[in-house]
């Protein structure tokens, strides 16, 4: 049996991962897969909760939302990148900043 | 009767926007319109007079009105028409007198180039004085006194473009203006005390007691200020002389019959509320007037002056009779001097215009008034020198004239008022009387001397004058006509007086609302006294008139005695008398250039103190707008400033946080869970 501390801790280890691409990485693909890391490990975190302590199906419903969204947000996300592509060669973040100041 | 009186009154109005609008238009320049128009009128007041003679009723009275004004219970204001015996005579006289001038006007003022004006004008003055007449209460009686005032204005500037005409224009009206303050101020007590201006409502107010004492008095003497003024009186007489500057015909309608009499007509209408004060500064007013005035006439060169001046001395006869209580005197004499002077005016007209053509014919120049220029017209000009033989007749107090009777009535009632009297000094006011008449008899017989009689002066222009034409000297006829005794007799045809007449009996005073409020009539005449003065009167008057003009026979036609001489010997009173008492110069000196230094000082006052004041004040604020302006510009702005300064320092530090990396700001989001985080926990 597994316990809700090993999905937990998965969960968190997956979300800290998620966190440490999006700072560090400078594609803007990758820092797509961080944000999708970041939400699987909530996903993961409500289907465990789901499992123990509410016993309802309230939890799976709202992963199910959340694998919906991820997914519109990725077709979004990666609208955006091909635009940027198109628009300078290279899909370097840290090149992005025409909104600074 | 009423609406004859209406039709009277509003024909002229008629003709005048008739004529001032489109006269120049018209055919024969409109004169036919108010001829016509002033025709009419003369016709339906002759009309009324016979009605009224119909009557034969002294007390008969007609009064109509309608509300104009209603300001609720403070003040209500009817326009109405009150016609009694006096009114309807009155009317009678000024329609005659203005319908003859008018028609001689056609003659005299043949070609002139505001011709259509002079009609209108003429029109307008019809409508106002016969207004002045016929209205029921002072105050619109005070409105057409100042129209006719402002159509004497107007006709005496006729030849405006002459300074002359204009300034004796300006000064008639500036004159009557002095008069006219003291009669708005009377007609302001008479409201402020009865609450109306409505004459048999004063009569009432009066004789209740309502305006007494030294308040009726003085309400007494200001209205006469009013007439002092119009009927160029002592001391504002000066103005008279010099309206002659008017066309001729104006002088005979205006200056000297119908106008100047309306001062005589206001204190016929207002005797019933003279108290015995104000009676006797009218009666010495008038009395002195007559005297001076004729010592002036005596030395005058210009026909036209020793008319006006005679006009003076007949106005102050009447006045003098109003003050002394002899109402019908005065009112008789009024009407018999408005014809016989109107006549004489019209006949010094006929002799200007005559010696107006000769003097352009022969192209000489000079003044066609200056009766030097003129002598043995007799018979160049016959019918004038017959006509005006009649009216001096008349003028000068000659039985089987009109004069003699009018002016023997004033004599007698100042005479019978003297004897009447307790205090000797009132012998005073049949003396000036007397003299006047004296004085009067001896100028105008020097006047006919030396315009019509002996040589002629300037034989170039004698031998180009010429009679006038019809249009003028019949209008001189019906006057001359009019100038007869009988017509003021009638059914009597008693030379020597005129009681028993229609005239005598339809004028009667009118009963003194004074006396009512004191209980006795303010003067006692005895009838010894009345009977004595006249047959006294009668004989010394006719005597001093066939003395006045003996006199003037000897002097200047059988020269007797050198004129010359007798010039050089009395030469400061001949001064005197031909500079007019150096009234003009005295005028000058005292009240124009009083106020003119008066106006000076209030000048320098203005700029000087008053401007100062002003420019001190500015500079204050000048000063004050200055510091004003620093403390706003450092101060205030500088605050605005200051953090305008700090939010853009503020801004430049923190727009350095925005980085536009989006790496960033999730590491702020990040930090900023964290610190949520941690807090909650804490």
């Amino acid at each position: 049996m597994i316990s809700l501390q090993s999905y937990l801790i998965i969960s968190a280890v997956v979300f800290i991962l998620g966190i440490l691409t999006i700072l560090y990485k400078k594609n803007a693909v990758g820092i797509l897969m961080g944000v999708e890391l970041i939400l699987n490990s909530v996903n993961l975190n409500f289907l465990a909760f789901s499992k123990y302590i509410d016993a309802h199906i309230n939890g799976q419903l709202v992963a199910i939302f959340i694998i919906i969204l991820a997914a519109s947000e990725a077709a979004v996300a990666l609208a955006i990148i091909l635009n940027l592509y198109r628009d300078r060669a290279n899909i370097d973040v840290t090149q992005v900043d025409q909104m600074k100041n | 009767m009423i609406q004859t009186a209406l039709i009277i009154w509003l024909l002229p109005l008629a003709a005048f926007v008739i004529n001032i609008f489109i006269g120049k238009r018209l055919p024969r320049k409109g004169d036919w319109v108010s001829t016509g128009a002033i025709g009419v009128s003369f016709l339906l007041s002759y009309y009324m007079l016979f009605q009224i003679l119909g009557n034969y009723n002294p007390d008969f009275a007609l009064q109509a009105s309608v509300p104009w004004i209603d300001l609720g219970e403070t003040f209500k204001l009817n326009m109405g028409i009150y016609l009694d015996n006096l009114a309807v005579i009155m009317t009678v006289v000024v329609t005659t007198v203005s319908f003859l001038v008018h028609v001689y006007s056609i003659g005299y003022m043949h070609g002139e180039p505001l011709y259509n004006r002079f009609y209108a004008y003429l029109s307008l003055f019809s409508f106002s004085m016969l207004g002045l007449i016929m209205w029921d209460n002072l105050f619109g009686i005070y409105i057409m006194w100042e129209l006719v005032g402002i159509c004497s204005y107007l006709l005496i500037g006729y030849y405006f473009e002459k300074d002359s005409a204009a300034n004796a224009g300006k000064k008639a009206f500036i004159t009557n203006r002095v008069g006219d303050f003291g009669f708005l101020i009377g007609l302001l007590i008479v409201f402020t005390a009865l609450g109306t201006f409505n004459l048999s409502d004063i009569h009432q107010g009066v004789s209740q007691g309502q305006l007494s004492g030294g308040l009726l008095t003085a309400a007494g003497v200001l209205l006469f200020a009013g007439a002092i003024g119009k009927s160029a009186q002592f001391p504002l007489h000066v103005w008279l002389p010099d309206a002659m500057e008017g066309p001729t015909p104006v002088s005979a309608l205006i200056h000297a019959a119908t106008m100047v009499a309306a001062g005589v007509y206001l204190m016929a209408r207002l005797s019933f509320m003279l108290s015995l004060d104000a009676m006797l500064v009218v009666a010495y007013v008038g009395g002195f007037t007559a005297i001076f005035a004729a010592t002036i006439a005596i030395t005058q060169n210009d026909i036209k002056r020793v008319l006006a001046y005679s006009t003076i001395s007949q106005l102050g006869y009447m006045i003098m009779a109003m003050g002394v209580g002899s109402y019908t005197a005065g009112f008789f004499h009024l009407t018999t001097h408005a014809m016989f002077k109107a006549g004489l005016f019209l006949g010094s007209g006929s002799v200007i215009h005559a010696v107006h053509h000769a003097m352009d014919k022969t192209g000489s120049h000079g003044d066609p008034n200056d009766i030097r220029n003129m002598g043995g017209f007799k018979d160049k000009m016959p019918v004038t020198y017959i006509t005006f033989v009649i009216f001096s007749l008349a003028l000068s107090g000659i039985p089987f004239f009109s004069g003699f009777l009018s002016k023997d009535a004033i004599l007698g009632g100042t005479l019978a008022f003297a004897m009447s009297q307790s205090n000797p000094i009132h012998y005073l006011l049949p003396v000036f009387g007397f003299g006047a008449a004296f004085i009067t008899a001896f100028y105008m017989f020097r006047l006919i001397i030396k315009t019509f009689l002996g040589q002629p002066q300037k034989p170039e222009l004698y031998e180009h004058v010429h009679e006038s034409p019809k249009v003028m000297t019949v209008p001189l006829m019906v006057l001359a006509a009019l100038s007869i005794w009988f017509i003021y007799t009638l059914p009597s045809v008693n030379p020597m007086g005129a009681a028993g007449g229609w005239f005598m009996h339809l004028i009667r005073q009118p009963i003194s609302a004074v006396a009512a409020q004191l209980g006795h009539p303010v003067y006692i005449i005895t009838e010894h006294a009345e009977h004595a003065a006249h047959v006294n009167g009668i004989i010394i008057s006719i005597i001093l008139a066939f003395g006045g003009i003996l006199l003037a026979f000897a002097f200047y036609f059988w020269k007797k005695v050198d004129v010359e001489a007798l010039t050089e010997k009395i030469k400061p009173l001949y001064n005197l008398s031909l500079n007019k008492y150096y009234f003009d110069e005295i005028y000058q000196a005292t009240v124009i250039n009083g106020l003119l230094a008066w106006n000076n000082l209030l000048k320098w006052f203005d700029e000087n103190i008053i401007d100062f004041i002003v420019n001190f004040s500015a500079k204050v604020v000048r000063v004050f707008s200055a510091f004003d302006g620093k403390f706003d510009n450092l101060v205030i702005d500088g605050m605005v400033n200051a953090v305008a300064d700090m939010t853009l320092q503020f801004g430049r530090g923190f727009k350095k946080l925005q980085t536009g990396q989006i790496q960033y700001y999730i590491m702020g989001a990040l930090l900023g869970t964290f610190l949520i985080i941690i807090f909650t926990l804490i």
